[in-house]
């Protein structure tokens, strides 16, 4: 197979799980499907797993297209297939859609079984200790006793060192990319301003939307256009759009006038007509509530010490959104636990998306880190 | 050459005073090697004394070949401090033929003071002969295999010698524990300041 090529068509599975599922709310789930697609072939002592979990707007379709014209690959191609980073050769690669999630797994959007009807907002709060919970049951259910890695960026870091804490004999190598232990106080009121800009906006019906015909969609444009500009580094966004005037001049008006407003409401707008507004809400409060250390008055040294995973770490430069700082900090609660962990500071210009981006030397590094796992 | 090349030859000509830093060591211990390169000395210390090893490196390169030989590597400045490690967590700190490198040498001493029990530091003697003399009798800066740089494009930004050392050491309460001096790989006795060409320090705090 020729290097850095496609994993070709992929499709997507759904998963039944009958056995309910208790919440770290406390409310019970009493039936859930997962759906998940999965690519390269699980070898005969079901060694070569690789969980993927995805970040706030992501979902199961991580690599490959669904149909030859697809035009939008999985959103983690250009590191996953065969002879890629993540080799579908060698490995096993599981992607699915969270509980919560709008893209097929029981969420606002699915029926509740008991009322027939959608969840809408009675969909219980999920946190990413559930979502770990609900992953690990898809691991059963594929047969896999212990997963060789999980791996995430972002909110999806957060699951992977999630698993390391609740399955440490359910996983040997744990990535977490551009993550952190818990938010800062800036980033959980970056996501007030967005779950307020959703809740506020007429359309939004107190989360039951779907029963008065409408779609929050201004206050979800909204919500993502902020997101967009946390993603970025200044710089990113000064080097792609500058103050670039879509028509060459200023027209003393509000519609449109700089490039950098054409890429927000372009990106707001793409969003609001594909997403659903009760999952950006659940999405923004897993991320507000993980904080493993909580239960160990802050202390996240030992709120790791079940942990016996491997760990690569991973920040960028210009990510003000997730910095290293807050990778660090994990960095010395595993090294705290006397843990196997390497940590790379990668410089990159994109800011927190540069997780997704193919820059050569990250991609290097998650290469020699797969290379390295045994299976 | 370029800088990295010069480092991976410095690197290979080095291992002499590799074996005799695996010698300051015991078996089992934890080991904090700062500016760990491609992970050359800590491969060594695991396959000869079972140490737990861990590196610390800042260069893109050497950090990847260092986690490709299999070296848990954290990259990081040095001279931004150890405050990722905690006091005392490490039974040795070593900086290997790095001290003279850096900006901030008295903090990072320290730094190394407090996450280790025990620290190893080596460093080329800037008051070795021949750079005495090179530089009386050509009026340049000496330029010498293990010291390959111009001045202009050296990292080497705090050069001293083992009579500089030794007097940081008293003004800082360091225990000096060891000392050994080298030049060929031969031990240096007689007038180590002089002769030595390379010095290696076993140091703890008072």
């Amino acid at each position: 197979m020729s290097e850095n090529s496609s994993v070709g068509i992929v499709a997507p599975k759904i998963a039944h799980f009958n056995e309910p599922l208790t919440l770290k709310s406390g409310q019970v789930l009493p039936q859930f499907n997962l759906i998940y697609e999965t690519y390269g072939e699980l070898n005969a002592d079901k060694s070569n797993a690789v969980l993927i979990c995805h970040a706030l707007s992501g979902h199961h379709h991580v690599a490959g297209k669904h149909s030859e014209n697809d035009k939008n690959p999985g959103w983690w191609d250009n590191l996953i297939g065969p002879g890629k980073p993540l080799d579908t050769n060698k490995f096993f690669v599981i992607g699915l859609n969270n509980l919560g999630g709008c893209h097929g797994s029981s969420g606002p959007l699915s029926t509740n079984p008991d009322t027939d009807r959608p969840w809408g907002a009675s969909f219980p709060i999920v946190t990413v200790e559930d979502w770990v919970n609900s992953q690990a049951r898809l691991a059963d259910y594929l047969g896999i006793k212990q997963l060789a890695a999980v791996l995430g960026g972002s909110l999806g870091g957060m699951q992977a060192l999630q698993w390391s804490i609740a399955y440490p004999e359910r996983m040997r190598h744990a990535l977490v990319i551009a993550s952190a232990p818990n938010l800062t106080a800036q980033n959980i009121a970056f996501n007030e301003v967005a779950r307020q800009a959703i809740i506020t906006d007429p359309e939004f019906y107190e989360g039951d939307y779907y029963n008065h015909g409408a779609l929050p969609r201004r206050g979800l444009r909204i919500a993502r256009m902020l997101g967009h500009i946390t993603y970025l580094s200044d710089d990113a966004m000064g080097a792609k759009f500058g103050r670039k005037l879509r028509d060459g001049n200023i027209k003393y008006g509000f519609d449109v006038e700089f490039e950098m407003e054409s890429y927000l409401r372009y990106q707001g707008d793409k969003f609001a007509g594909e997403f659903d507004a009760n999952t950006y809400l659940r999405m923004t409060r897993a991320l507000d509530y993980f904080d493993p250390a909580l239960e160990y008055g802050g202390d996240l040294s030992a709120a790791l010490a079940q942990v016996t995973a491997d760990f690569l770490v991973v920040s960028f430069t210009s990510d003000w959104r997730f910095s290293p700082a807050r990778s660090r900090e994990i960095v010395k609660a595993l090294l705290d636990n006397e843990l196997s962990v390497s940590y790379a500071e990668v410089t990159a210009a994109h800011g927190h998306d540069a997780f997704l981006m193919p820059d050569a030397h990250y991609h290097n590094i998650m290469r020699a880190y797969f290379g390295k796992i045994e299976v | 050459m370029g800088n990295l090349e010069k480092n991976i030859a410095l690197n290979a000509e080095n291992r002499a005073d590799f074996a005799l830093i695996a010698k300051w060591i015991a078996p089992n211990a934890k080991v904090l090697d700062l500016g760990c390169g491609d992970g050359a000395l800590l491969t060594k210390l695991r396959k000869t004394h079972n140490v737990r090893a861990y590196g610390v490196e800042k260069d893109d390169a050497n950090w990847l070949r260092a986690m490709n030989n299999g070296i848990d590597v954290i990259q990081m400045d040095l001279e931004s401090g150890l405050s990722g490690f905690e006091a005392q967590s490490f039974d040795v700190v070593i900086l290997s033929q790095t001290l003279q490198a850096v900006l901030n040498t008295e903090a990072i001493v320290k730094e190394m003071l407090r996450v280790g029990r025990e620290v190893i530091v080596t460093f080329p003697n800037f008051g070795y002969w021949r750079y005495r003399f090179q530089l009386a009798l050509s009026g340049h800066m000496p330029v010498s295999d293990t010291l390959p740089y111009q001045w202009y494009d050296t990292p080497n930004v705090h050069l001293c010698t083992i009579q500089d050392f030794d007097e940081f050491c008293r003004k800082s309460d360091i225990v000096i524990q060891e000392r050994l001096v080298l030049t060929d790989k031969e031990a240096v006795h007689f007038m180590p300041n002089m002769m030595g060409a390379l010095a290696m320090y076993r140091l703890r705090s008072k």
